[in-house]
């Protein structure tokens, strides 16, 4: 009971901090700023996906990127062809989280696991980009859509008010509605985790034989994590779309794949909050090195990345906790009452890797 | 007659490039179970160093053989001693560590040459045979990768130090315990490995438009083509190259480059799929 006042806590606390972004941000920044701040809101849903099928589910995928390119190019097919953007939204997240499906069923009942999975959604990544890439040309488009092969493809309508085609939204509306998609987002992967469902999902990812001879299919349990993930990363891809009004094979390029994964691992694989926090980084260190001229990005980039598997190999918000943790032992001897932060730290360490309190 | 002769020398060619691009990766991921995502830039940098000695007066075929394997593998064995020898066992720290070591070589690489694109001319001429011409660079590059393969099996199988590798990488601490220096044996071999990959960059150099982010195009095939093969480096390496160079070359030809490369990889997941432990896994067991 205590564990799930706690959880609802997080959520709350998510939830505040989002409407409060809503409210207040577009009071401060002009909407080319708000455009800037988007694309990291963006990115933080990309993070959850993977934050989830790996961190809860114990799947490594190496190729979230598919679904998140998916979902982008699914948006803008059918976008351009619908003109009313509902429908091509909810293709944006249907059409991944199929594609997951398939993939899905293809790897788990063949039982492929570990590096082995890895190789496979890596290679699917790379045929996703090289067919993309060869669509250049006038032949080929989906009914009014142009693939546009590495140009990419341009001018996507943006979301609109469902039923209304001419109510387009204003970049200060979509800024809100990626905010909404992301504590929205937050809070169902948080519950999803806490539920029975994702306690089973845990408990594959610590034994998969254990919980197949308790009689879970654990084949059944994947699949379903894969498949949320990839609709989530798809729904990251539509915004993503609407955010630059464009989109091309790059979304496919092996680097935003592994760039996923090092958003999770900078934040602390095994929670939500810390691949949030992991893009956010990794996203502002991008921009910040990319804008100034002296060094080289990915050198940067790359030192810091190497620099984290070395020092601080479980995270930052991992990391966080643990300092936070022994520096309250130190302080107080009843921590039971004293440290509210910290019983909150364990209970969320405990949901995630499955333990009941 | 002549364009099967001409058909089959270009899958050969493909065949032998494929292997010669995997050597490095298997020695370094199937022996030591690191997933390198440096390879491509392995391979990146045995260009650059080959361009650049052959600049500085090198003879072309003295910078393709000697220079590049060795200046990359002395790159790779400072990289084992930096950063490598703390990550052993854990696999996916591996893989992000070198995916950053990666982003480092091509900033470096960026920083020093530009961001453009280099080349040197193939040093061997068009061969003619009967009445077709074939560029002569593809025998080089048959013979280099057959000579690769060769010492590589005599150097596993028949040395010393090829005993002790292989018993380190079956188990260390019996090794350990033996009184051999395993730390050692894992720097060199990931020097030898990273070697190989210095060797396959600089012999594909003539041909290939050399930029720092050459090697992303690499390192998934390689990665994925490792896999297929399954355990047994060698035979591994040679069966599941095979296989897929010939899909991509015939592909290749019947249809565009692309869609032979995405034949190779939709070969490569069927594969995966129906032989998880790869091809040795169920064929030539015990083997190397």
């Amino acid at each position: 009971m205590i564990a799930f006042a706690i959880k609802y806590k997080a959520v709350w606390a998510f939830w505040s901090l989002a409407l409060l972004a809503m409210l207040l941000m577009p009071q401060f920044f002009d909407e080319w700023e708000l455009l800037q701040m988007m694309i990291y809101v963006i990115m933080a849903i990309l993070a959850l996906s993977l934050a989830f099928i790996w961190g809860v589910g114990g799947i490594l995928s190496f190729g979230q990127g598919v679904f998140f390119g998916l979902g982008a190019y699914s948006y803008a097919v059918a976008a351009l062809n619908f003109g009313e953007t509902t429908g091509a939204l909810v293709l944006a997240v249907a059409i991944p989280a199929l594609f997951a499906a398939a993939l899905g069923y293809f790897l788990f009942y063949g039982r492929i696991s570990d590096v082995y999975l890895g190789a496979i959604t890596l290679t699917v990544t790379l045929i996703l980009f090289d067919l993309m890439n060869s669509t250049s040309g006038p032949q080929y488009r989906i009914g009014k859509a142009a693939l546009g092969g590495f140009n990419g493809m341009p001018s996507i309508p943006r979301l609109n008010v469902p039923g209304f085609a001419d109510w387009s939204l204003t970049t200060t509306q979509l800024f809100c509605v990626c905010i909404g998609a992301l504590a929205v987002v937050y809070a169902g992967l948080k519950f999803v985790a806490a539920s029975d469902f994702g306690r089973v999902v845990v408990a594959i990812r610590e034994n998969e034989t254990r919980a197949d001879l308790l009689g879970y299919d654990s084949r059944r349990f994947k699949l379903a994590t894969f498949v949320i993930g990839g609709g989530i990363a798809g729904l990251a891809g539509c915004l993503f779309a609407n955010w630059g009004a464009y989109t091309s094979p790059t979304v496919f390029a092996l680097g935003q794949s592994v760039q996923i994964i090092i958003w999770v691992v900078v934040g602390g694989l095994g929670t939500f909050v810390g691949p949030i926090l992991g893009s956010f980084l990794i996203e502002w260190l991008t921009n910040y090195v990319g804008a100034q001229n002296l060094v080289d990005t990915s050198l940067i980039l790359g030192i810091v990345l190497t620099l984290f598997v070395l020092m601080l190999p479980s995270g930052l918000v991992p990391s966080a906790r643990q300092v936070l943790q022994s520096v309250t032992r130190r302080w107080g001897t009843d921590s039971e009452s004293n440290s509210a932060s910290t019983k909150a730290a364990r209970e969320i360490a405990t949901e995630i890797s499955g333990g009941r309190s | 007659m002549n364009f099967v002769f001409a058909a089959s020398i270009e899958v050969v060619t493909g065949i032998a490039t494929l292997m010669l691009v995997v050597l490095g990766l298997s020695i370094i991921f199937g022996m030591m179970r690191v997933i390198n995502l440096a390879h491509g830039e392995f391979l990146m940098l045995g260009a650059y160093t080959t361009i650049t000695a052959t600049n500085h007066g090198a003879n072309i075929f003295f910078s393709i053989l000697v220079v590049a394997p060795i200046v990359v593998g002395v790159i790779g064995l400072l990289v084992e001693r930096i950063v490598i020898r703390r990550l052993y066992g854990r696999i996916v720290d591996t893989m992000l560590a070198t995916w950053g070591l990666s982003l480092v070589f091509i900033g470096v690489v960026t920083t020093i040459f530009g961001n453009t694109t280099e080349g040197i001319s193939s040093p061997i001429g068009p061969v003619t045979i009967g009445n077709i011409s074939i560029s002569g660079y593809k025998f080089f590059i048959i013979g280099v990768t057959a000579s690769a393969l060769l010492g590589l099996w005599l150097l596993l199988k028949k040395t010393r130090f090829g005993l002790i590798a292989r018993a380190t990488m079956q188990n260390r601490d019996m090794v350990a315990a033996v009184g051999v220096n395993s730390d050692r044996i894992y720097a060199v071999t990931f020097a030898l490995g990273a070697g190989l990959a210095g060797l396959a960059g600089s012999v594909l150099a003539p041909i290939m438009g050399i930029v720092p982010t050459m090697g992303a195009v690499y390192v998934a095939k390689a990665f994925i083509t490792v896999i297929g093969g399954g355990s047994a480096i060698l035979i591994g390496t040679i069966s599941a190259s095979a296989i897929f160079g010939a899909v991509d070359r015939i592909t290749s030809f019947a249809t565009t480059p692309v869609i032979g490369e995405v034949a190779l990889l939709i070969s490569a997941i069927i594969l995966v799929r129906l032989l998880p432990q790869g091809i040795t896994g169920r064929f030539f067991r015990g083997g190397i």
